[in-house]
């Protein structure tokens, strides 16, 4: 049997000799890979795995409205549950686990100490309606929190608020057009160039505008020509991403700030890729009227399956006063809580959430941020970006690289190197997972065929980049030896082969139900 | 730094193998004039020393669990049993990411798909979300949902849908083509604010938001409100900020509601000062494609074995682009495990009995104040927060009994401020609330106004 490095069987038929030559085991577990039902396939309704205290009759003043339905939701003891619970996380790949290339995302190490932080009691249990009075401490840390994000990104103001980045392009794309309200400016065009985040156009769709691509020119750029043809009295902001989602900077970025503001229109910056020039660069210096800071990318606050984010927005003098409440503000040597805009000549954009935003997120940022430093977070920008130039010189002879060096924080290559081959994006990427790691971004961005974006992160050292390279040039070798059983039923070790996602939209099954019903 | 692990031994190799002298030879496409600019804040500390920092801005505030605690409107102080902050920590849970690759992230989509069906069922529809920011920003999506699915554009918010979830409903619909119809708040009297509600429905009406129990507490008949909107063909929206709360109070489902909108918060997540929360999203199944959100569904995989994805995300905004049903990418993933985690280990049979010692608590501190003297309880009906007149400024009060250390619940004023209901304090009372910390509060309070 072939071995690779890491001690992994690597031939095609041992795959398949190890996959058949084996038995069923009578439970259905293959040692240590244990099947697990579902919480209604196990519990019982009888059971609950929590200490409540009994309570006496008294008289309900549910204003007759008693629930006599069922929740069939079945309880687990304790064991019970931390078992169904563990096994299921045994199913799930993390960023604990390896190397997590998921170009765009920045998958980097979260620091416990942070996690520690944000359950301290002083922040993890209090109320967001206290009186504000019993929670100084907490309203100085999002004081501090927002000190650091302004300072780092040479803007004046910032709203914190915002739930998610997604939110937060929201956040920032309602200000501007509140802006453009306010001096009487009916605009009605956003400008996004074709490699935008789909977030993006979605936003600016739903703040009214209509959406208007850009194109890139052959160096991955955007083309300043066509965006300064495209800029007009009808055009309220262009949404720019920089670096850009091909992990490239926009060079001409000053150029950019200045035909969009001497037409009368704001410069909005995606920030999902500030990791990649924190402390190297402030984008308030680079013409940014507003820009949304993903902190669980930039500031490492775990991805948690999907969430929570958290996506606080940095404004320029232009857009200040148009901030969303509720915000902070010193009143003498007390920090008090501004909830509504009830003020003379009041110009927040309004509120956008049911209470401060994401606390325990800003928690988590801030205790980041005070550990690495200013020094550290401008090492861990340098850093990001060496080892996405590594990963892109140490692959670029096998598999096609999209754009010329060097990238930013993430390499951007296509399918150009499997053409032939019978494999595709898809295909690599699940033989990725075979490999120990989780696949780099796939299909984005679309600019280019078969993308294949890969971010590497500043917590990844030089030995995890070679082990992952020498993973990756060894499947673009298979590829083009064209090994593709290797591909097209892979994963092979994974806990489940390949899914059926089209089933699953033809005919959704979107809850436990019984066969009864 | 401690969290980087380059040494300068492998910078120079790295550097060496790309083919470059120097770290800035790789930021070369960025202007120079604005490289490296001189930024003014401190250098990295030891991991002692955050924490020193940070616990001691966190020892300035006054924590839920270290006083008589009353404050809820739209937060709740639950006990969360360890198990739960124990598995939301586990590394394969907390670091991982939108499970875009089902085959390594069934852990993820099967503990969202449990959510789903648990979130249904409590909500009596048929199918819910894998989860939004918030309860409040998932109001805004519920009207913007109903405009899709009625091709009606007028919203009716009742008086006593939480006022945040108000203001956010009308910020987030701002520039849409919605039209938002707020009407007035009225703590005394619910039944004359349903018939606010109902009188408003007209053919224009898209959906009408209304929340139970409301804002000041009182559990409300939906069922008339159902019946005229749906007369109209519009549809119910119920708002639930206290999820607890439908252990015990009759599913909207059951009253009829079309979308049901909530803060999950309560089930296995903390207070964190207002995040991050769970929102709550739940429908009928012929809804389901005009559900914003992530969704979960079951499948197969290529041996035929029950497995998870991520599914109907042609509704979404990678894929539709301007056209996207709503810009969300995010959803709250960890917080919806909290939930399933802590709603497992209640099931049916805990939640029940928990939203059973909720009522009593609340019941407990409405006889305690209704005996107070100038104090008078506005609820006949509620479940575990209730809304009482004072003889003084309500927000006098609430100040004075913290410098005492008891958080005696949220001013109304504070959430209305211009209604004039300067004399009124909501108080929550969940589990956490003991026998001694009502009698606390009963003297604080009877001091405070004799």
């Amino acid at each position: 049997m072939s071995m690779n490095a890491a001690g992994r069987p690597t031939g095609v038929e041992t795959i398949e000799a190890n996959e058949t030559s084996g038995f069923e085991s009578f439970s259905g577990h293959k040692g240590l890979r244990l099947e697990e039902p579902l919480i209604f396939e196990i519990g019982n309704r009888d059971t609950t795995g929590v200490d409540i205290v009994d309570v006496d009759d008294f008289e309900m003043s549910l204003g007759g409205l008693e629930r006599t339905s069922d929740i069939d939701c079945p309880g687990l003891s304790e064991p019970d549950a931390m078992r169904h619970f563990t096994r299921l996380s045994r199913k799930n790949y993390g960023i604990d686990m390896g190397v997590f290339p998921l170009g765009s995302c920045t998958m980097k190490h979260n620091p416990r100490l942070n996690e520690k932080m944000a359950r301290l009691p002083g922040y993890g249990d209090v109320h967001p309606l206290q009186p504000t009075s019993t929670v100084q401490g907490a309203l100085e840390l999002m004081e501090e929190l927002g000190h650091w994000l302004k300072t780092l990104t040479g803007l004046p103001a910032v709203a914190l608020s915002p739930k998610a980045g997604a939110h937060g392009e929201l956040c920032g794309v309602m200000a501007i057009r509140a802006a453009l309200e306010a001096r009487g400016d009916a605009r009605e065009v956003v400008l996004c160039p074709e490699s935008a985040h789909g977030t993006n156009p979605a936003t600016a769709a739903f703040c009214g505008y209509k959406v208007k691509d850009i194109p890139a020119k052959e160096n991955g750029r955007v083309d300043l020509d066509a965006l300064k043809a495209a800029l007009d009295d009808t055009v309220a902001c262009v949404m720019l991403t920089n670096p850009n989602t091909c992990g490239l900077f926009e060079s001409e970025i000053r150029e950019i700030a200045d035909a969009v503001h001497a037409a009368g229109a704001f410069f909005y910056c995606d920030g999902a890729n500030f990791n990649a020039i924190m402390g190297k660069v402030r984008p308030g210096d680079l013409g940014v009227d507003a820009m949304h800071i993903n902190l669980h990318k930039t500031f490492s606050t775990p991805h948690g399956g999907g969430g929570p984010g958290s996506g606080p927005v940095v404004f320029s003098d232009a857009l200040k006063d148009f901030v969303p409440l509720p915000y902070v503000v010193a009143d003498g040597d007390t920090l008090d809580i501004k909830e509504w805009g009830d003020d003379e000549g009041e110009t927040s954009l309004g509120r956008l959430t049911g209470f401060h935003g994401q606390m325990g997120m800003y928690v988590r940022a801030l205790s980041y941020m005070l550990s690495h430093g200013v020094d550290g977070i401008r090492q861990a920008a340098e850093d990001a970006v060496l080892n996405a130039n590594y990963v892109l010189a140490s692959l670029s002879d096998l598999m096609s690289a999209s754009y010329e060096g060097p990238c930013k924080h993430e390499a951007l290559f296509d399918d150009r190197f499997l053409k032939d081959t019978g494999v595709t994006t898809l295909d690599f990427a699940k033989a990725m997972i075979d490999e120990g790691y989780h696949p780099m971004t796939m299909y984005f961005p679309l600019v280019v065929h078969g993308a294949m974006l890969i971010e590497p992160t500043e917590t990844e050292s030089k030995y995890n980049m070679d082990q992952f390279i020498r993973s990756m040039r060894g499947l673009a070798n298979a590829a083009k030896n064209q090994e593709v059983e290797r591909f097209e039923g892979a994963p092979y070790y994974a806990p489940m082969k390949r899914l059926d996602e089209t089933k699953a939209a033809r005919s959704p099954i979107l809850r436990y139900q019984t066969a009864a019903e | 730094m401690r969290y980087l692990p380059l040494t300068n031994e492998d910078r120079d190799a790295m550097l060496t193998k790309i083919g470059v002298g120097n770290i800035d030879d790789l930021f070369s496409d960025v202007p120079t004039e604005v490289l490296n600019p001189s930024i003014d804040l401190p250098n990295h500390q030891s991991e002692m020393a955050v924490e020193r920092h940070l616990s001691k801005m966190s020892a300035k505030n006054i924590s839920a669990g270290s006083v008589p605690f009353f404050v809820g409107a739209g937060a709740y102080k639950h006990h969360v049993p360890a198990t739960v902050d124990y598995i939301i920590q586990r590394g394969e849970f907390l670091t991982a990411y939108t499970p875009y690759q089902p085959e390594i992230a069934q852990g993820t989509l099967q503990y969202l798909f449990e959510f789903q069906t648990q979130v249904a069922e409590l909500t009596g529809m048929d199918v819910a979300n894998a989860s939004m920011y918030d309860g409040s920003t998932g109001c805004g999506e519920a009207i913007m949902m109903a405009r899709r699915v009625t091709r009606k554009k007028k919203a009716i918010l009742a008086g006593s849908l939480h006022a945040h979830y108000r203001a956010v409903s009308e910020t987030t619909t701002q520039f849409t083509d919605d039209v938002l119809e707020l009407l007035a708040p009225n703590p005394t009297d619910p039944q004359a604010e349903l018939d606010a509600v109902i009188e408003a429905i007209d053919d224009q009406t898209s959906c009408v938001i209304v929340q139970n129990p409301n804002v000041f507490g009182h559990v409300l008949d939906l069922r008339p409100v159902a019946e005229a909107a749906h007369a109209k063909k519009a549809l119910l929206v119920v708002v639930v900020t206290e999820v607890v709360s439908l252990g015990a109070v009759m599913s909207p489902g059951e009253m009829g509601a079309d979308i049901v909108v909530g803060e999950g918060q309560s089930i296995g997540n903390g207070l964190n000062f207002g995040g991050p929360y769970l929102g709550l999203f739940a429908t009928n199944q012929k809804y389901v494609r005009q559900m914003p959100g992530r969704l979960c569904g079951e499948t197969v995989d290529a041996d035929g074995k029950r497995g998870f994805v991520l599914t109907l995300s042609t509704r979404e905004q990678h894929i539709r682009r301007e056209k996207a049903t709503s810009n969300i990418c995010t959803n709250s993933g960890l917080c919806s495990l909290a939930f399933t985690v802590h709603m497992s280990l209640l099931g049916e049979k805990g939640l029940k009995k928990l939203a059973l010692v909720n009522h009593k608590t609340a019941s407990d501190l409405k006889a305690a104040l209704n005996g107070i003297q100038g104090v008078e309880v506005l609820n006949d009906s509620f479940f575990n927060e209730i809304t009482v007149r004072l003889p003084k400024n309500a927000n006098d009060v609430v100040e004075a009994l913290a410098a005492k250390d008891i958080l005696a619940g949220v001013p109304v004023s504070r959430l209305y401020p211009d209604a004039g209901f300067d004399d009124l304090l909501l108080l929550a009372a969940t589990e956490t609330v003991l026998p001694e910390d009502i009698n606390t509060l009963k003297t604080a309070l009877e001091e405070e106004l004799s």
